[in-house]
């Protein structure tokens, strides 16, 4: 099975902890992102996630590969939602275990940051205020101000973190 | 020896003489020579430079680009790039000429990876005649005092100094990419040649996804096209759909592949524009 996956349905932490779960590891490190209420000053109300999923399975196959590689763990998956989601809700999965904290630390950070810029996702939110709108598409639509990039630099820091507090 | 950055340097200051015209200004499906040399080598060199006449440094067509203006001290070609190395010393130079329609990203693709450094120059075999092609070719800094001392000596000819000086030469990946064109029969040709490239128009399937998807109203579309680019293919599509967002925010998919805008397409290639993505 892919250690990249698309869901459409709501995500449940505890069967993909025991799908990576082995005694060869001493150290756990997971992530949830979750839809948050507000962004950039709106009021959020639900999110709509859409995947171009036969590229984004094997771009997200390719990051954790890398995140394998790079800090020598062997045990990682991750699962991002697509669909309708509430207030609440897990967004995306991450978890990675290893011998030892350090470097499930390292590779479970690697792999949700090079999702977030390389995965072919998209977010859509929907505001309280009846408005509606595709996130880094609409509101900031202007290149190079928010330096969007797909490409393998780390985390760029521009405000779009929606699911990450 | 570790190599010297590399600047890209479009020749725009010719005379056109035979042409009867300004070259850079001559279009080829709706784009100027001079904008479609810079948007090429845009894709493979961060830093791209237009070289000019003291007298065209404000013509309209050029001011958008980063000019470096000739120092007027020789004519020709050579001028242009000496004036570039004297504003960069420290940088190699792919200087490429803005008359080339058939260039391509692959054939300079393929010159930057077997750019040797410790050569004083990196150029392609002419098709024609096998002796360089110096307006397709990286100079190396090094090359600047040689360069110097040729003009000095009272020459000005860049394809006999290549022939005189430490050159390595490639042959050409595409044996057609760097013919020239020079004279209003030439200029037809190439054009006709353009244009024959794409007569033919082929089935593509395009996927949309997010906003491209809602602005086209439509998940999926068969469509017949001549384009023969992502590039070509994308601003066919946003004239009909009225797209918003601009080519420089989107990655290129073709058959679920992350490809460049200048990936040849082929009949019954699925091609698909990724908007900025948001995922997390």
């Amino acid at each position: 099975m892919n250690r990249f996956r698309f869901s459409p349905a709501p995500i449940d932490g505890a069967p993909l902890r025991a799908e990576i779960q082995h005694h060869s590891c001493g150290g756990y490190a997971s992530f949830e992102g979750w839809v948050r209420d507000h962004n950039e000053g709106q009021q959020v109300r639900h999110l709509e996630y859409e995947a171009f999923e036969q590229l984004g399975v094997a771009e997200g196959e390719k990051i954790i590969a890398e995140a394998c590689a790079r800090y020598g763990v062997e045990r990682a998956l991750c699962v991002h939602r697509i669909g309708d989601l509430a207030l609440g809700e897990v967004a995306v999965w991450v978890g990675v275990a290893a011998a030892h904290r350090d470097e499930a630390f390292k590779a479970c950070r690697y792999i949700i940051d090079e999702v977030k810029h390389r995965v072919p996702i998209w977010k859509k939110e929907h505001y309280v205020s009846g408005d509606s709108g595709w996130v880094n598409c609409e509101r900031c639509a202007q290149p190079g101000e928010h330096e969007h990039t797909h490409e393998h630099g780390h985390h760029h820091g521009h405000g779009h973190g929606h699911a990450h507090g | 020896m570790s190599a010297a950055p590399l600047r890209a340097l479009v020749l725009a200051g010719g005379r056109s003489t035979r042409m009867g015209r300004d070259k850079a200004a001559l279009e080829y499906g709706g784009q100027s020579q001079l904008e479609r040399a810079v948007a090429l080598l845009q894709a493979v060199v961060d830093a791209v430079h237009v070289s000019v006449r003291a007298d065209q440094a404000d013509d309209p067509l050029r001011a958008r680009f980063h000019r470096i203006v000739d120092r007027g001290d020789v004519q020709g070609p050579i001028a242009g790039i000496r004036a570039a190395q004297s504003q960069h010393p420290d940088a190699a130079w792919l200087v490429v000429a803005c008359d080339l329609p058939h260039l391509n990203e692959a054939t300079l693709r393929e010159l930057i990876a077997r750019r040797d450094p410790a050569k004083t120059a990196t150029a392609y075999r002419s098709s024609h005649d096998g002796l360089p092609e110096p307006l397709c070719a990286i100079w190396e800094p090094d090359s600047a005092s040689l360069l110097q001392r040729f003009i000095d000596g009272g020459r000005n000819c860049p394809r006999k100094f290549l022939i005189n000086s430490d050159t390595l030469l490639l042959d050409q990946p595409n044996p057609e990419a760097l013919d020239n064109v020079n004279t209003p029969d030439e200029l037809a040709a190439a054009r006709e040649r353009l244009a024959g490239a794409k007569a033919a128009p082929r089935p593509l399937r395009v996927q949309y996804f997010a906003l491209l998807r809602e602005q086209a109203g439509t998940r999926e579309e068969q469509i017949q096209t001549s384009a023969t680019t992502p590039a070509e293919l994308y601003r066919e599509l946003a004239a009909r759909h009225r797209f918003t967002l601009e080519p420089s925010m989107l990655k290129v998919a073709v058959n679920a592949q992350f490809r460049d805008w200048t990936q040849p397409l082929a009949a019954n290639d699925t091609v698909v524009f990724i908007p900025p993505v948001a995922g997390g």
